[in-house]
């Protein structure tokens, strides 16, 4: 709540106590902290513990050292890095094209705005059964739309060096909606005189993108970025549905290996798993986040 | 920006979205239509015969009619959430935004955190025992608020910036309170992004399995994402009736943006935001 | 998780889940069932164990007409064993619930969890062999739903005949016969399936071989359980991993063994695309629903290994109905739990799905018409050639074995570099059960 402070009255400046207050926090900042932080700090505590149901026990770092002897944690390590930047850079790349295309004085417009959209709308789990089928190697269609040109299709997720990949071109698929979506809103909120001021200086459609529209959509593509980044390194249940982490262990991320862990019952093992997750994707974050806030306030 | 090859462009840029975008989901609508056994060969051709009705009343039947109560769920759970959602993230981003202090970056922290670090299942299930919110529908509203905020301060944040403050301080001049300013000036001025998160955050919401499935335990207090379990257990898929819930569920979304559509092309045409 | 816990029902049957579950007419029913004469039942939503299950409710309510029976469906698999741990360490379990014995009901710490019947009168009639299978120190925790499976290898009886072949009694024989199939070149030797869902069957070549491990190595179990056999260091028991690597080199597999699921694996059995299929017998259960014809067709035998003259079968016990200490009506679940081990209880299921095998209750019999594969299964047992799968002679289960076991058939693992990943993966499990010598 605001204090009472002596102030002058009809102030020209605004005082910034006055008129943003802090109880402003106080809704979001209950919710929050009751049903997020409360139960993520007590589950912090129990990656220092071997939990499972019977009860837990504080046993150190044991559990991180158990951890960090999974035998297929590194290859997860790296595919969690390689699905995080695929997904994020594709998202980035294809939104911002789609949204310069979809906002340009095209025909059926609103259609293909709509058509881009579309997977967003339909659950992780409906995309992911639906591309397993399609992405069979024999029997799907994918392959047998390639086996008509004459080219033998591979099997999308059964070839080990392969499935990670399919697995995050859907995920582009089903997500490129919406960083199109957020493009177009900061595409359509750039004022038209940049526009016209760079048609009077004669700017080329790439001139007109590279200097006008890029750099005024810089806050669009940070929240494409940091939204896509966190989502793909995060990112588990596309791969749950469609692979299951498989074959073996080939597309295993952080996130499905914890999810495995939890799932055995080891709920302390998993525990550190996550702690060792918040803090592999905040080094990455972190930087970033403070690197893309800092451009934004000097633009 | 006109483009003297627009018309060969666009036929171009149809015919790829129907490849990419639409193959899918005419998949999806021709197995749902099939039989039993002719969908278990998982094609992509017409059915030979036409089942679509008979399923469509296999799907809304089963379970004593559990995609009713679950729409009925779904849809008081997506709304409520959202409504709670949107107007606290939006508090917070703005004064976040407007109010830079020593605090904003540990606050900036706790937001990505959210981003960041996955729910913790048990101690959470916990903390809605200890509140008595366990297993009903308002201890889920408040999960998926607690969950989706961070998503939510974090744009809103990034398009209060583009509303210039003198806004602010002509609605001041004019005698406007904090309240009035927020909710009278500033919030009608984020009608496009509240659009984009309320899209966005009712698709999540509306096709989230995992919290309904550990926070509202129950077949009457069934979501419905979790419908899709009638049809897939782990030994044997009924293709036809998974496809057909699939597109079942998928229509709701699909309403929703079909209205929210214009108006987000009605928040931007408007020339509310201005960088 | 653990593969083979997957089919933990009596029998899983296919069909129209919706037709079958209408017919269910499920009221609506709360997380916990009241004492206002209502059970509730938590099952996993495969078919056959919905069925069997209602079956017992269905003739147990119409001798007790002021009691009603609801069933609560949860999925099954991985989200399954997480909700039912979950809810039991948050006490929010119904009445009674269902679920696998053996090493999976240890790791739901059942001391702690569930109420012992080892006192109750109707447990005498429960056979010893499961009661091994529920019991913890000298506390007992379940009473069986369903019948005895074995594991070993189903095959095609036509091929067979067509082939000229014998039921193999030796590694080698089997080999054999699976290059004679391969020579013919109509049909894949050895069916797999590792599509998403259906990893859990690639394990069979290990798990179904414990027969051969105990011929072998007598102790086996219990050294593996105190940390002193391992897989690594017995060959009895890398044998498992080294045949299915072999059948995966002889080219014996089928064509899309990557993607194949189950259900497909299934049908290619019965449709002789392939001949031998490492499956448990409750597999043909399955059919029965998917494909009755098929049934005549469908034959059974163990799972083979070194000598000729000790072949015998690896079984598992069925899963079982527990009562958690948290149930509001113990009094009610435990007439019902009597009910489920009573002859009138053993009927009521072989009349809603059938049989696969022996009954664990004490009176209950099989009819004299089963399918050539449940007799064949049946030999075994009245030859006391049987041995129990090591899930239920030790705790000690490691989560990762389907995703190791699906390596080693694609040929992206040795069996050797297998079986030591595959005692690390254990290690973590014991560690957790707090066993000695880990």
């Amino acid at each position: 709540m605001t204090t009472t402070v002596l102030r002058p009255p009809r102030t020209r400046r605004r005082d910034p106590r006055s008129h943003y207050p802090m109880w402003f926090y106080l809704p979001a900042a209950a919710v929050y902290g009751t049903l997020f932080v409360v139960p993520t700090v007590a589950s912090f505590y129990f990656a220092f513990t071997r939990w499972s149901i019977a009860g837990s026990e504080f046993i150190g770092l044991e559990n991180f050292v158990l951890f960090f002897q999974e035998p297929y944690l590194l290859r997860g390590l790296i595919n969690t890095v390689v699905y995080g930047a695929l997904t994020s850079g594709l998202k980035v790349v294809l939104g911002l094209l789609l949204g310069v295309y979809l906002t340009s004085q095209i025909i059926a417009r609103s259609y293909l705005r709509s058509v881009v959209f579309f997977p967003v709308l339909v659950s992780t789990v409906g995309v992911g059964v639906t591309f397993s089928v399609l992405m069979d190697p024999a029997e799907g269609l994918i392959n047998r739309v390639l086996e008509v040109l004459g080219v033998a299709g591979p099997g999308w997720l059964t070839d080990p060096s392969l499935a990670l990949v399919s697995v995050a071109l859907v995920d582009v698929w089903k997500g490129v909606g919406l960083a199109t979506l957020i493009y177009i809103a900061g595409i359509v909120a750039i004022p038209q005189e940049y526009f016209e001021a760079a048609r009077v200086d004669g700017a080329t459609r790439v001139q007109n993108l590279r200097y006008v529209i890029l750099p005024l959509l810089w806050p669009a593509t940070s929240t494409v970025i940091i939204l896509s980044l966190i989502g793909g390194l995060r990112s588990f249940d596309l791969i749950w549905t469609m692979t299951r982490g498989g074959p073996g262990f080939t597309s295993d991320v952080i996130a499905s290996v914890i999810f495995k862990q939890y799932q055995a019952g080891f709920w302390g093992l998993s525990a550190a798993g996550n702690v060792v997750l918040f803090l592999l994707v905040s080094a990455l974050m972190v930087p970033l986040y403070w690197g893309l806030s800092r451009r934004e306030v000097e633009r | 920006m006109k483009r003297p090859g627009g018309i060969l462009s666009g036929i171009v840029a149809i015919a790829v979205s129907a490849v990419v975008f639409l193959v899918p989901f005419a998949f999806i609508f021709l197995t749902a239509s099939k039989t039993r056994a002719e969908s278990a060969l998982l094609e992509f051709s017409l059915p030979t015969e036409w089942a679509i009705w008979e399923n469509l009343v296999a799907v809304v039947e089963a379970r004593d009619y559990m995609l009713l109560t679950a729409f009925v769920n779904s849809t008081i759970l997506t709304v409520a959430s959202i409504a709670i959602m949107v107007v606290f993230a939006a508090m917070v981003g703005y004064v976040m935004q407007r109010r830079p202090n020593r605090w904003t970056p540990l606050l900036n922290a706790l937001v990505l955190a959210g981003l960041i670090i996955p729910p913790a299942v048990v101690p959470t299930i916990w903390v809605l025992q200890r509140l008595g919110l366990y297993a009903t529908l308002g201890g889920l509203i408040l999960i998926e608020v607690a969950f989706g905020l961070s998503f939510c301060v974090l744009l809103f944040r990034a398009f209060v910036a583009t509303i210039p403050r003198e806004v602010d301080e002509a609605a001041i001049i004019d005698g406007a309170g904090p309240v009035r300013l927020f909710f009278q000036v500033v919030l009608p001025l984020l009608r496009s992004v509240i659009v984009t998160v309320v899209i966005v955050q009712a698709v999540a919401v509306f096709n989230d399995f995992q919290n309904p499935l550990y926070f509202l335990p129950g077949d009457e207090n069934a979501t419905v994402q979790l419908t899709l379990y009638n049809f897939r257990s782990q030994f044997t898929t009924q293709w036809n009736l998974l496809f057909m819930d699939i597109l079942l569920i998928t229509v709701p979304p699909l309403i929703m943006y079909a209205f929210f559509n214009r108006q987000i092309v009605a928040g931007l045409t408007s020339g509310a935001v201005k960088g | 998780m653990f593969s083979i816990h997957r089919p933990p029902g009596p029998a899983r049957v296919a069909g129209a889940a919706a037709a079958a579950a209408a017919t269910l007419a499920l009221t609506a029913c709360g997380s916990s069932g009241g004492d206002d004469g209502t059970l509730t039942i938590l099952v996993d939503n495969t078919e056959a164990t919905v069925d069997s299950v209602q079956a017992l409710a269905d003739a147990y309510t119409a001798a007790n007409p002021d009691t009603e029976i609801d069933l609560e469906l949860r999925p099954g698999g991985s989200e399954g064993d997480n909700i039912v741990k979950t809810r039991l360490q948050t006490g929010d379990m119904p009445d009674l619930f269902f679920y696998n014995s053996g090493s999976l009901l240890q790791a739901l710490a059942p001391e702690q969890n569930l109420v012992d019947l080892s006192g109750e009168p109707f447990m005498d009639a429960v056979a010893e062999t499961f009661q091994e299978g529920v019991r913890s120190d000298d506390r007992v925790f379940g009473v069986p739903v369903g019948n005895a499976v074995g594991g070993g290898v189903l095959y095609n009886l036509p091929a067979y005949e067509d082939l000229g072949l014998e039921v193999p009694r030796t590694w080698d024989e089997f080999t054999a016969n699976n290059q004679a199939i391969l020579d013919a070149g109509d049909a894949a030797p050895v069916i797999q399936t590792y599509g998403p869902d259906s990893t859990w069957t690639s394990q069979l070549f290990v798990l179904a071989d414990n027969y051969n491990v105990l011929a072998a190595e007598p102790d086996f179990a219990e050294r593996y359980t105190a940390n002193e056999a391992h897989y690594a260091d017995t060959p009895a028991a890398m044998a498992g991993f080294e045949h299915l690597q072999e059948v995966n080199e002889a080219g014996f597999l089928n064509e899309d063994f990557a993607s194949a699921s189950y259900a497909d694996g299934l049908a290619a059995l019965a449709s002789g695309e392939g001949v031998h299929y490492p499956m448990l017998t409750n597999a043909i259960t399955e059919l029965r629903a998917t494909d009755p014809d098929a049934l005549d067709d469908i034959g059974f035998f163990a799972l083979p290994g070194e000598d000729p003259d000790d072949v015998g079968v690896t079984t598992w016990l069925p899963g079982a109905l527990y009562l958690p200490q948290t149930t509001d009506d113990q009094a009610a679940a435990e007439d019902f739990l009597a009910f489920a081990a009573s002859v009138e209880g053993c009927d009521a299921q072989t009349e809603a799905v059938g049989v696969t095998g022996p009954y664990f209750i004490d009176g209950c019999t099989i009819p004299e018409d089963v399918p050539p594969g449940v007799a064949q299964l049946q030999e075994y047992f009245d030859a006391g050639l049987t041995a129990p799968a090591l899930e239920f002679l030790s705790p000690v289960k490691g989560p990762a074995l389907e995703q190791i076991t699906v390596e080693v058939g694609s040929g992206i693992r040795s069996a050797e570099d297998a079986a030591a990943l595959y005692d690390e993966d254990v290690k973590k499990q014991a560690q957790q059960l707090g066993l000695e010598g880990w």
